[in-house]
Formats: structure tokens, sequence, C-alpha cells
């Protein structure tokens, strides 16, 4: 059964058409990874589903009572505003001392509730606000470039996570990612996007298709490939 | 009197009860208009107020209801046509300052209005009513209340608007609620600090407690008592001195504020 779903997605950002025709689905227990150049839509297309950006065509179906699990990019949060990672973590719903500590605990954020929001690294803040969408019991995970920063070591955890949060709670996950030619070995989906869905399906149906190829492979004279990450080495060559 | 004697008789009770409880109110949503940089959306409405006397003097109105009125119209206008939390600033600076320049003109032209015109721009505390004691701490029960009901939601709403959509908030929402309620605190503070130095009292003393604060709470705590203890040392100053008693106590918070970033250590 389909979490959520766009049907002919349309949406104009200061009358640029930023994403046309997307119709896509997100099944439940399903990791997909959203893959693009830089401009082609993918915030949009997470702020679309969250509904911080109104279709200017089509629309979005959401499961009734639908949980969302949100991940930003960035945070908003301006350095005025005093917040430690514990009050952080009690936004927008107050959580007890024990549910805080497994959140964080699962989201490799343990031992950061004392920090200020404003003094953590990128990565540790993604596993910070990771913990924070965990407490809002989501159904569906939205990830907006959640391994910026972190190094192929940091990437290889971070997606761990990912996978075993999956497993224990059966949420969706939809990734944002800026790598285009590493995406994490549990995907169960590519979504190839620029403006519209250029290919969907699995990594090795994606990677062989016409589009993904002509969309990374030019300029970069064929020498980017689309690469499973593997944990056992790293990352393999998948083709 | 039938009534007898009370403490409110007292003319500099009264002034303190008024310098405190605008201090209370313009604190606690004074970190807000910081949090949110919203402090060219406070000069906007609390220059238009000078609007809504001239227009409450023009019609025969209440002041109070004149003030609100205007402000109130100008929180809507402004929340309209400001997408999402960033407003435009040079948009801002035009209304802010044209709200101003349109409220000088349209005080000279209302008879009679003139001879009042430096207690609006810079308030005039030791005149206040029992009645003009009782709006401001009617407002200021109101805004803390308010803000007390929502405060979660405003919160998340002021870390990433983004975040409390996803979550099933409506930080739009929140935002006109925090706009309408500044359009409240301009109208009764208005006899406080008068037009000019509202914003003041909103940002310096919630400026000045960011200094000492991990958290949010706190940091509203203290803007309340920095606030407080600026009206009660600003008054005090004032009486000694024979100074004017609204922008002394804008003196005194920036005083604070300036100790608190001498301090070597910041919390957090």
């Amino acid at each position: 059964m389909s979490v959520i779903a766009t049907e002919g997605l349309a949406v104009r950002l200061g009358g640029v058409q930023v994403l046309h025709d997307v119709t896509l689905s997100i099944e439940a227990g399903e990791i997909v990874t959203v893959v693009g150049p830089n401009g082609s839509g993918k915030s949009t297309l997470l702020r679309a589903l969250i509904g911080a950006v109104a279709p200017s065509r089509g629309s979005v179906l959401r499961g009734p009572g639908l949980r969302i699990g949100y991940v930003p990019q960035r945070l908003a949060l301006d350095p005025t505003m005093p917040m430690t990672v514990r009050r952080l973590l009690d936004l927008p719903r107050r959580v007890g001392r024990a549910e805080a500590e497994a959140a964080m605990a699962r989201a490799g954020a343990v031992g950061l509730g004392a920090r200020q929001v404003a003094d953590l690294s990128g990565g540790q803040r993604q596993r910070v606000l990771l913990a924070r969408a965990l407490l809002d019991r989501p159904q569906l995970l939205l990830l907006d470039e959640p391994t910026q920063g972190l190094d192929q070591r940091g990437q290889a955890g971070f997606y761990r996570g990912i996978e075993a949060i999956r497993e224990e709670t059966g949420c969706a996950v939809v990734m944002v990612s800026h790598e285009l030619h590493v995406v994490m070995s549990a995907t169960d989906r590519v979504i190839c996007l620029n403006g519209h869905v250029c290919c969907e399906g699995t990594p090795e149906v994606v990677q062989a298709a016409p589009a993904w190829r002509e969309l990374f492979g030019t300029g970069t004279g064929g020498a980017l490939a689309l690469y499973r990450h593997d944990h056992d080495h790293g990352h393999d060559h998948a083709g | 009197m039938t009534t007898g004697t009370t403490m409110l008789d007292d003319f500099l009770v009264r002034a303190a009860l008024a310098g405190v409880g605008a201090a209370v109110a313009a604190g606690l949503l004074g970190c807000f208009v910081v949090w949110r940089r919203m402090a060219y959306f406070g000069d906007a409405t609390s220059h238009a107020a000078l609007l809504g006397v001239a227009l409450a003097l023009a019609f025969d109105m209440s002041v109070t209801a004149g003030i609100l009125g205007v402000t109130g119209t100008l929180a809507i206008v402004l929340w309209a046509a400001t997408a999402r939390d960033v407003a435009q600033d040079a948009l801002l600076g035009v209304l802010a300052h044209g709200a101003l320049a349109a409220g000088l003109v349209a005080v000279a032209l209302v008879p009679g209005a003139g001879g009042r015109l430096d207690a609006y721009l810079f308030g005039d505390v030791l005149t206040v009513t029992r009645s003009g004691l009782a709006v401001i701490w009617i407002g200021a029960s109101t805004v803390a209340g308010v803000l007390a009901w929502r405060w979660q939601r405003m919160l998340v709403a002021t870390v990433d608007a983004d975040l409390a959509l996803a979550a099933g908030g409506d930080p739009r929402r929140e935002q006109l609620i925090l706009t309408l309620m500044l359009a409240g605190v301009v109208t009764m503070a208005i006899q406080v600090t008068g037009a000019l130095l509202i914003t003041a009292l909103l940002v310096i003393p919630a400026a000045t407690a960011r200094r000492l604060s991990r958290g949010p709470e706190v940091m509203a705590v203290w803007a309340v008592a920095i606030g407080a203890g600026s009206a009660l040392g600003g008054l005090w100053i004032a009486v000694l001195a024979d100074t004017p008693v609204g922008p002394t106590m804008i003196c005194v918070a920036a005083g604070a504020f300036a100790v608190s970033r001498l301090a070597p250590t910041r919390a957090g």
C-alpha cells in the first residue's frame, strides 16, 4: 500500500518551473533514493511532499493521518535562539528521557544531549535531526541529503542506521542524495530526477537506462557510473 | 473619592506597574522578534501607531482602539505580503518610515493633537491612568497566556517552518498570531516608551538574555527580568535626574546589553 504518492505534480517557484509531470508512489517499508543533478528539484520534491510548497498542477496524495519524519538539509534555527539537543528533541512533542535516549542511540547521536545545536558539526547535526524525526514515530522518513559532510565511513554508518530503522519500524524512507554515483545498498528503488522523473527502478535497472547515462554520463566522459554502497568493502563496482 | 486612597493613587507606583507590565509582554514577545528577525516588522507596526492616534483624535474615538485598529490592520497586511518568515527588508523599511511620516503629518492635521505629539513619540508613563494600567496588564496577561498555550507550536515554527509543517503544524498561523500580538504590545506599550522606542523594549532585553541562556525558556525568563529591571531602574534614574522616563528605561536596558557582551564567558 502506498504511503504517499504524487500525480502529475508540477511546482513553480518564483516563475521558474522546477518540477513537472512527477508521478510517483512510495510503498510502505520501501527505501527510495532520489538522485539528480543540482537544481533538478530534489529538495523541492521533498518540500512538496510535506506541503511546504503548493503544486501548480497535479496533487500530492497522503495517506490519512500519515506521520512524516522530516530531516531537512539545513536547520533554519537562528543563532539567536539558544537550543540544546535535548530540548530540540522535545519539539514538537515533549518526550520522556528513555524515549529521547533510545532515539539518540538509534540515530548515533549518543552523548550529544547537552550540546548546543548551533555548535554541532554537520554530521552530528544530521544525526540529531534524524533522532528528532524518529520521535515523530514516522511511517515515512524524508531525508534531504543526510550524508552531506560525511566521509565514506560516516556515510556507510549512517546508511546502516537507516536500514536498521527500516527493519525495526517498517517505515518507508525517501532519501535525496547529492551523490550521483553511490547509493545506499539497501535502496529498493532509485528515482532519477531532472525536473521530471527521467527513469526509475532498481539500481541495476537505472544504471542501464539510457536516460541515466545521458544525465550523468555526459560531461564526465563516462567516468561516472552507478555504484552500490557495499557494507563490507566500502563500495563495489556494480557493473 | 469614595473608594478611599490606595497605592494606585501614587503616580510613581502606577508608572512602575505600567513599566513592568510592558516589559513582561515585550520581553516574552521580544524573544520571538529576535529569533525570527522581526525587528523591522516591529518598527513598521509601532510607527503606524501614530496614524492610529491621529485617526482616533480626528474621529473622536478611544486612542487605544485607534492604535489597535491601525496596527492590527498593518500587521495583517504585512503578514499577507510576506511569504514565509523572511520579509523583504526594503519593503519593511518603506512601510516603517512611510507609516511614521504619514502619522506625523496626520497628527499635525488634527486640531489640538500636535500638543500631545511628544507623549506618543517618546511615551509619558508618569501620567498613566488606572484605565491605562488596566490596558497594559490585560495586554500582558493575554500575551503571556497565548504564548504559554501555543509555546511548543510556536517554537517549532520558529526553529524551522518545514519541520513544523512535516509534523502537521501550521507555521503561517503561528506567524499571524505573533504578528497580531506585536500590534497588541505596541498598543499597550506606547504610553511607556512611545512609538519610537517600542522596538527597543522588544529587542534589547531579549538580545541581552541570549548571552545568559542555554534554552529558549530560560531566555524568555531572563528577557522579562531584564526588561522589568530596566523599567524600574530607568524610572528611578529618570525621577532623580529629571530625564524622560521611556528613553531612560531603554538606556538602562542598552547598558545591560553592553555589560552582557563584555562578560567573558557565555552560556552554551
